[in-house]
This record gives structure tokens, C-alpha cells and sequence, in this order.
């Protein structure tokens, strides 16, 4: 229901998904329901000559209870989704799944500064690369990332992902996912960050394991800044 | 302080209309400055819309927005729509009108901190509304204003325009911090003869319940302020992670606050609500005393949820799911209120006068924002829609059912009590439809817009690829001729309001049958409220009782002798 | 609220509206005093090395501070005792003695913050240091607000007026002396 979600290109976007579309089947029929109601009871109860409303003060268990029942459903929703939706969390930012490649991508006013470790494996080595807005993933390959700011706060977003986290100055926060899909998506800035927040734009393209090896060994290549 | 001061009789122009201590004068000067505040507020918001449908082009009595100006823009309609405008109207103006006339009081405990709360109040928009003039203009770092970006001018663009803000947005609470006392210990101690706490009107139980939850919630984000403008003003670098300072820590205090605030806001909605339905269904409110500790609980569950602002912030990831289970069984109270209020009108005899009206619309609007709640409460799915346009119209469909609908409800029911005169019905009613329908014509597009991945807060989406579609820039355009059609039927409101304080037909103290003890005195009230002291019998929705001919029976209407009361 | 709120009937509780007002604000205050405490905490537990910057705090007048504030509390009390008693002369001097207590608090303070920076340690030197001036800054200006609010009440008072306030006026200056209670150890003392 109301799948107008962008087409996912994650591992864990089916997961979420399905969550999704769980918690819009149930929000959505409680609502219709309860609209339905509404509207039931003001139409068949409005106003006639004659007809006195009744007495119904509900001091007791026993009529309270006609709301007290629904709400305890509610509250069995309630667990259900807990229960459903737990998972679904752990998986996308507890878990930390054996990775296939690290990058680093430090938000910026108002730029996506992204590090990969080299041909070396290791960051923090003079083979480095680094690129502005240019962040290339292998398809299928577990990423790891290490996201963090330099300056404000910023928000990494990448819808067809399904992944957004914050990054924050001073800390260095970890998390993965692992594309399905080849193509070119955009990366978003979704937390609020100064004068040119809505222009801060970077590209992820997912690439074949192939086409990403020659990106890399390329950029290897180049002649090194400073 | 006593009451006493509040009755030596007036003598001056300045002492009865602008120093006063009479709490229904206090009432109108915070009622008309919210009022003011929400055309300001309103304006900004037709700005953004315009700029939405159409990115770049001039704006018809504005000209092209710049980015720093759409930042500050957004951050200020957030700021004065909760600030200055729900907190006013619904806590400052309907509590300090109807707390005393309820619970038969000559005025509130404390006249003279009520006029100063005010004044203090009067201060901080003046400071606000500066703010939009300084060099580097007002604020833009969002409503919640986090820190880094807010903390030091090199990030936010200009000096003046956070710490203004710190400043208005500190005053302000010390102004709603002397108010709220006020609330609390009138209703405590200056309720009629006869009136116990559970036949006090839920109004008044919503405005205390309110008043004690913004008290205990609003210190930590006043300290939270203090080293925030420490930081900007002195150097000090509590939120500066190279001085070993830490941002998210701001988050953790504004949202400690920020959403108790958002219940703080919604009981006195709520409370508009319990008063009306009753009336014009003629039948007792559901469940009273449910609906009473379902407020509680409701209060004291809101002061453990607040992270799930920030799930995704980088707090611990293992708090996500601790604070989702909190967030989502918060559901349960607010169910517990909202099916009493539905229960309420099971075999009633439903008017749909224009107070009803709105009142009713308060429920059917709300719920769509409650059911959306799951969506950002649930930690897994807030991944996607933090920060979205879902999360925009989330907020908006629970804010707009207690803060706009919730305020027309209670102007049109309480209007003729605090003027003298009727407004005009028939224009009521057009004014609710336009408002339903556009309100739900300004949000439901951007429910959409969220599922479909469009971040807030952005000047041009068409800079986005996958927001450059004829699809996404329908939306936006259904949201923005929604959004000035809404504006613009409020000329309905303020027309009626206008015409009838001329012309309006002349109110009766009572217009409406109600039991609770406004409706005892004249309208207006005069000073001092009430001509004899009332004395209280029963509860506030004794409507159609057995035994009774008429379908009402008055708080203060003395039992007949030898029957039960 | 409880009880005697649910069966009596006129100024419905037993407690007087401006104690009972006072209550409230001061549940209002300690909450801001909370939320820096809390936060101070935090930021204590992260940071053990500010356990050698406390060193610097000088401890003696922190103690001496102490017992003026509790001096000046007890003070209060006699001055509200006297009250009770009618005896209004003896609560004028009692308050008096107390106002006296906060002036010598503030000449410690002053003389504490003019060595410490002398000594190098200014707010901005850390965050220790931001915390103890932020923190025993607002104090300080609760102790202000306290005596100015003394003052007020004593020369109302003097002239036989409003002698209930004295007891609102203690309310206050205890809390104020409850607040340094907590801020002394945890700023001087805890390294």
C-alpha cells in the first residue's frame, strides 16, 4: 500500500519495505475506521424534534470499556509493530555485516568529502583517494562507511538506499549497506546546514565490480595534491 | 499579592486597557498579539509556498528568495507558529479567560505576576520581530536552532540574528513559566465553594495538566539556551566538539522540552474540545475521570520519548528501539482521549453549530496526524522519513487540528462571552469548509511528497534529479494554491469577527445551554466576574439528566429541595 | 492537591496561594538547576581529567561559603519564627542578618573568581572552568535575586506590612542554599 517509495537499490530496502507497507495496512484501516465512525455516529445521532440524548456519564468499568477494549487492541498494534519493526532497525544500523569495502565520507559546508582507503586497503596512507561528491560503489559488495562532519551538523540521505544518518562533528559513526542495483542516485543533505543546504549534492554510483576497479585504479593513477 | 489588588476599581485609561491586572483584559492582550503573530507567521508560510510551486520566480509582494533567506524564512514560521501563536492563543489567552471564569474565581492568584507574564511576553516578540532586521537577518538554522550551525556566527551567517532569537525564545518562557504558576495554583486554590477537582471543566484540568508539563520540562532547555548563548556570546564551547563540547547534547535538552511542548500545545486543543462536544451533543462527556488520568499518563509518558527526534542523530543506535516502545505506546492515552471524545457522541443530539463544527474537525483532522506518528515512531521507519516532507505534514495535521481548528472552535463558542455579541453562523460555516478542505489540499500532497523521498527545507527542490518530475512539482503546486486558498478564507474569520463586533446580534449570558460556570455570568463578565460568589453542586456535564425536564442543569443551580442532586 | 483539596471547599486547600505559588516556582527553578546539574554530569563522567582542574577551585572558601549560606538559612528561619510569633522587629533583623550573609557569599565569590583568573583560569580556559563559572555564576545571581527580594519584603515588613511574604522569601533563600549544596561538592570538591 501507498508504494510510492523510490525503486530500493539496498539490501535492506525489502525488508523495510515490507515494514513499511505492515504499518500502513494497520495505521490506515485504524484511521478509516475510526473516520468512519466519526462520521457514522454525527450523522445518525444529529439533531431531531423530539428526541433527547441519553445519559451516558460512563463512570463505570463496564461502559468505559467500550473505549478502554479498542485501546487495548491499539495497544496490541502497538506491541506488534515493536515487535516487527525491531529487526528491521537492528539490521540497517546495529549490525555491522563482515564488509567488501570502506569508505569515508565526511559531510562539509556544503560538500560530500569521500575518502577510500587506496589500493593499499588502509586509510590515512599517502595513497588515498579522495573526491568531492563522488562516492562509487561496487554492486553487491558489503560497504562500510564511517560518516562524519566537519563543521555543522549534516544528514547523509540516499532514498533509494533507505538509508539516512546524521553526521556530526567530533564523532565518527560507522554503518553499512550493500547495493542491488547499478546506477547513478543522488546524496542528499537532509539535515539542515547554512546558507547553501539545499544545493549540497553528491552522486553515488553503483557500478559493476569491474567498471569500480577501473574508476579506482584510474584515479590511483592521478598525479596526488600536495 | 492578592486579589484584592485586582479590584481597586480602575481609574486610568493605561490601567484598564494596557497595565491592567484583569485577567480577561490579560486574556485579549495575549489572544490579539498571538492573533497579530499568526498573520505574521501565515505570511511566511504563503512566502515558502509560493517559492515551492514556482522555485526562483519573484513572489507577488516579496521578490526572489536567496537561500539564507528561505532557511530563515522556514525557521521563523516554526518558531512563531509554536512560540508565538499556539502558546499565546491556546495556553496564555484561553486559560487566562476561562480558568477563573470556570472555576467561579474574581480573577487569577496572582493579577499582578499575570500582568508582568504578559508584558515579559509583549517583550520577546518585540525582540523576535527585531530580528528579522539585523545584518545577516533573523535566524536560519531550523526551529530547534542546533548547535554547531547555530552556535557561532562564522556557521549561521549573521551574529545577531540566533542571538535574538536565544533571547526572545528565553523571555518568552520566562513569561509562559510565570503564567503557568499562575494557572496551577488558581486552579488549585481559588476553585467555588462546592467544587471539588473532578468537577472542575476538562479545560481546566487540560490548561494545569499543560501549565506543569511545560514547567517541568522547559529547565533543562533554559539551560540548555544559556550555554548556547554562552557559547555565541563569551566563546565557551559546550556545544564545540574542539573544546571537547558536544552538539547532540543540545538535542537531548531541546527535545526533553520540545515534545512535552508538542502536549503542552495539544491538552488545551484538547480541552476546547471537551468543553463543546458535551454542549452541542447534550450529553455528559465520556468517561470524565478516563479522560482525566489518560491526561496524566499522557503527560508523564511525553517526558520519556523525546529521543526519537533523534534516532538517527547518532545518539546509541541500542536507545532507538527502548525510546520507539515509548514513543508508540503514548498512542494508547491520546486513544484513550480521542475514542471518549467519539464515544461522546453516541446517542447524542448532535448540532453541528459552528463551534461543533470545528471541533468535530479537530478530531477528524487529528487522527490522520496521530496514525502518521507510527510512521516517525517507529525507529526503522523514521530512517527513511526523518526529515522528509512526511514528517512536514505529519506535524502539520497534529499541530493545525488544536492550534487553528482547536482556537476557531473556541472563538466561536467562547466569542460571545468574551465580546458581548454572536458571530455571524452561516459565514462560520462557509469559513469551516474552506478551511478543512484547503488545510487538507496544503498537507496530504506533502504526506506524498515524503514517501516519495523530498527533503525539508530545501529552496529549489528542482536542483534534485529525482525531485525535477512533473509529478513532484504538481504536488508542490496542489500544496501551494492549498495553502493560499487557506490563507486567504481566514479574510472570512476576520471579517465576521469585525462585522459582529459592531453589529452582531447581542449574546445572552448563556447562548448555548452550557452548564459550566462562564455561562453564569453576564456577557461580557464585568470586573470581579461573578455578582454573587457561585457555589458548585455537580460536575461540569450533568447534560439530559433523568429527572429532569430541561437537557441541562447548571454546575451552580441548586438542588431542588428534597430531591438528590 | 489530594485530599483536602477533594472534600474541602473554599481556597480549596489548607495551603496558602502564595506558599503554594512559591512551590511552584521553585519546582520550575530546580529543574533549570537540574538540567545544568545533569548535564555537568555527563560531561563529568566523560571526562575524568577534570578531576585535576577542581584541584584549582579554592576549597576553603567554597566550605566557608557553606557555612555562610547555612548560617543565613538558620537565619531566615528565626526571622519567619519571629513572624509567626507577631514579633515583627526581631523578623526585620533577623532578615537583616540574613541579607548580611548573602553580601559576605558574593565578597567570597568575587574574591574566588578574581584569583582563579589571576591564577590563569578563566572561563574559556576548558570546560571545567565554563562549567564552574557558568554554573556558580547563576547561582550567584539567584543569590542576588534573593536579597533583592529580601530587601523588598524587609522594608514592606518594617513598615508592618505583608509579614507572610517573609515565609515566601525563605522558601526561596533555602532553595538557594540547597542548590550551592549540591554545586560545592560537585565543583570543588570531586576530583
Amino acid at each position: 500500500m501507498l508504494n510510492w517509495l523510490p525503486e530500493a537499490a539496498s539490501s535492506y530496502a525489502g525488508d523495510f519495505d515490507r515494514l513499511l507497507s505492515t504499518i500502513n495496512w494497520i495505521t490506515g484501516v485504524w484511521f478509516l475506521l475510526a473516520e468512519a465512525v466519526l462520521i457514522y455516529l454525527v450523522i445518525r445521532y444529529r439533531r431531531r424534534p423530539g428526541r433527547r440524548a441519553a445519559y451516558l456519564p460512563a463512570n463505570s468499568l463496564r461502559s468505559m470499556s467500550f473505549v478502554l477494549v479498542p485501546c487495548a487492541v491499539i495497544l496490541g498494534f502497538d506491541l506488534l509493530l515493536d515487535g516487527v519493526s525491531a529487526p528491521v532497525w537492528d539490521e540497517i544500523k546495529l549490525q555491522l555485516p563482515p564488509h567488501d569495502e570502506q569508505v569515508r565520507i565526511q559531510g562539509e559546508q556544503w560538500a560530500w568529502r569521500i575518502t577510500y582507503p587506496g589500493p593499499d586497503g588502509q586509510f590515512d596512507t599517502a595513497d588515498d583517494i579522495e573526491t568531492v561528491n563522488d562516492l562509487r560503489v561496487p554492486n553487491d559488495k558489503v560497504i562500510l562507511f564511517e560518516l562524519t562532519a566537519k563543521d555543522v551538523l549534516h544528514s547523509l540521505w540516499i532514498p533509494e538506499l533507505r538509508l539516512k544518518q546524521d553526521a556530526v562533528p567530533g564523532r565518527t559513526i560507522r554503518g553499512w549497506f550493500r547495493p542491488t542495483r547499478e546506477g547513478e542516485f543522488e546524496v542528499i543533505c537532509a539535515e539542515i546546514c547554512g546558507f547553501a543546504h539545499s544545493m549540497m549534492k553528491g552522486s553515488l554510483r553503483i557500478e559493476s565490480a569491474r567498471e569500480y576497479e577501473r574508476w579506482l585504479a584510474s584515479k590511483a593513477a592521478e598525479p596526488r595534491r600536495g | 499579592m492578592t486579589t484584592a489588588a485586582a479590584h481597586a476599581h480602575p481609574e486610568s485609561f493605561l490601567r484598564t486597557y494596557v497595565f491592567s491586572t484583569d485577567h480577561k483584559t490579560i486574556a485579549k492582550q495575549y489572544l490579539v498579539t498571538g492573533i497579530f503573530m499568526g498573520i505574521v507567521g501565515g505570511l511566511l508560510s504563503y512566502v515558502i509556498r509560493m517559492q515551492l510551486a514556482n522555485p526562483g520566480q519573484s513572489i507577488p509582494g516579496y521578490g526572489v528568495i536567496g537561500p539564507q533567506q528561505y532557511n530563515a524564512l522556514v525557521t521563523m514560521h516554526g518558531t512563531i507558529m509554536i512560540f508565538w501563536v499556539a502558546m499565546p492563543i491556546l495556553l496564555a489567552a484561553l486559560a487566562n479567560f476561562l480558568i477563573p471564569l470556570m472555576i467561579g474565581a474574581k480573577d487569577m492568584a496572582f493579577p499582578r505576576l499575570n500582568m508582568m507574564s504578559f508584558w515579559v511576553f509583549f517583550l520577546s516578540t518585540v525582540v523576535l520581530l527585531v530580528s528579522f532586521f539585523v545584518p545577516g537577518g533573523a535566524a536560519a538554522g531550523g526551529w530547534t536552532s542546533y548547535p554547531p550551525l547555530s552556535g557561532t556566527a562564522a556557521y549561521s551567517g549573521g551574529q545577531w540574528g540566533v542571538t535574538l532569537w536565544l533571547l526572545a525564545v528565553a523571555l518568552e518562557f520566562v513569561a509562559f513559566l510565570m503564567g503557568g504558576i499562575n494557572f496551577i495554583t488558581t486552579a488549585i486554590n481559588l476553585r467555588a465553594p462546592g467544587m471539588r477537582l473532578f468537577d472542575m471543566p476538562l479545560m481546566v484540568w487540560m490548561q494545569v495538566a499543560a501549565a506543569v508539563i511545560f514547567l517541568f520540562s522547559v529547565g533543562p532547555l533554559i539551560a540548555g539556551a544559556l550555554l548556547l548563548l554562552l557559547d555565541r556570546l563569551a566563546g565557551t564551547g559546550f556545544y564545540a566538539p574542539a573544546a571537547g563540547g558536544d552538539p547532540i547534547l543540545f538535542q537531548h535538552l531541546f527535545w526533553f522540552f520540545g515534545h512535552p511542548e508538542v502536549y503542552v500545545i495539544l491538552l488545551p486543543g484538547f480541552g476546547v474540545i471537551a468543553e463543546i462536544l458535551p454542549v452541542f451533543s447534550r450529553k455528559p462527556i465520556f468517561g470524565y475521570r478516563m479522560i482525566v488520568y489518560a491526561t496524566i499518563i499522557t503527560g508523564i509518558l511525553s517526558f520519556i520519548v523525546w529521543a526519537h527526534h533523534q534516532f538517527i542523530a547518532g545518539i546509541d543506535p541500542r536507545l532507538a528501539t527502548p525510546f520507539s516502545i515509548t514513543t508508540i505506546l503514548i498512542s494508547v492515552p491520546v486513544a484513550v482521549i480521542l475514542f471518549s471524545f467519539i464515544a461522546t457522541l453516541y446517542r447524542g443530539s448532535i448540532e453541528l453549530a459552528s463551534p461543533m463544527l470545528f471541533a468535530l474537525g479537530t478530531l477528524a483532522v487529528f487522527l490522520l496526524g496521530g496514525v502518521t506518528g507510527i510512521h516517525l515512531g517507529v525507529a526503522a521507519t523514521d530512517i527513511y522519513f526523518h526529515d522528509t516532507y512526511f514528517v512536514v505534514a505529519h506535524f502539520h495535521y497534529t499541530l493545525i487540528p488544536p492550534v487553528a481548528f482547536g482556537f476557531f472552535a473556541a472563538s466561536y463558542f467562547w466569542f460571545p462571552k468574551m465580546f458581548g455579541r454572536m458571530l455571524n453562523e452561516r459565514l462560520a460555516h462557509v469559513h469551516f469548509w474552506l478551511t478543512f478542505v484547503f488545510m487538507n489540499l496544503t498537507f496530504l500532497p506533502q504526506f506524498k511528497l515524503g514517501f516519495m523521498g523530498h527533503q525539508r527545507r530545501i529552496v529549489t527542490p528542482t536542483f534534485f534529479e529525482a525531485l525535477r518530475t512533473p509529478e513532484v512539482e504538481q504536488l508542490q503546486s496542489m500544496a501551494t494554491v492549498g495553502a493560499v486558498c487557506l490563507l486567504l478564507s481566514q479574510i472570512l474569520f476576520f471579517a465576521n469577527v469585525a462585522w459582529s463586533l459592531r453589529r452582531g446580534e447581542k449574546a445572552a449570558p448563556n447562548p448555548w445551554r452550557a452548564n459550566t460556570l462562564e455561562w453564569t455570568t453576564p456577557s461580557p463578565p464585568g470586573h470581579g466576574n461573578f455578582d454573587t460568589a457561585p457555589v458548585v453542586y455537580r460536575g461540569p456535564y450533568e447534560y439530559s439528566p433523568p429527572g429532569r425536564s430541561e437537557d441541562w442543569f447548571p454546575q451552580n443551580l441548586a438542588p431542588e429541595k428534597g430531591a438528590g442532586s | 492537591m489530594g485530599t483536602a483539596a477533594e472534600s474541602g471547599f473554599r481556597e480549596a486547600t489548607e495551603v496558602p496561594t502564595g506558599r503554594l505559588g512559591m512551590w511552584w516556582f521553585l519546582a520550575s527553578e530546580l529543574v533549570i538547576f537540574g538540567g545544568l546539574i545533569a548535564t555537568y554530569l555527563l560531561f563529568r563522567w566523560r571526562h575524568p581529567e577534570w578531576g585535576a582542574e577542581s584541584v584549582h577551585t579554592i576549597n576553603a572558601a567554597g566550605a566557608f561559603n557553606t557555612l555562610v549560606l547555612l548560617t543565613s538559612s538558620l537565619t531566615m528561619v528565626l526571622a519567619h519564627a519571629a513572624v509567626e510569633r507577631g514579633d515583627l522587629a526581631r523578623a526585620v533583623r533577623n532578615l537583616s542578618f540574613t541579607f548580611l550573609g548573602g553580601v559576605i557569599f558574593l565578597v567570597v565569590k568575587v574574591y574566588e573568581y578574581t584569583h582563579e583568573i589571576q591564577e590563569g583560569f578563566t572561563p574559556l580556559t576548558n570546560l571545567f572552568w565554563s562549567f564552574y563559572y557558568g554554573m556558580t555564576g547563576l547561582h550567584a545571581l539567584h543569590v542576588v535575586g534573593g536579597m533583592v527580594a529580601m530587601m523588598v519584603v524587609r522594608s514592606a515588613v518594617a513598615k508592618g506590612r505583608d509579614p507572610q511574604r517573609v515565609e515566601f522569601v525563605g522558601l526561596y533563600w533555602h532553595f538557594v542554599d540547597v542548590v550551592w549544596i549540591f554545586l560545592f561538592p560537585l565543583l570543588y570538591l570531586s576530583s
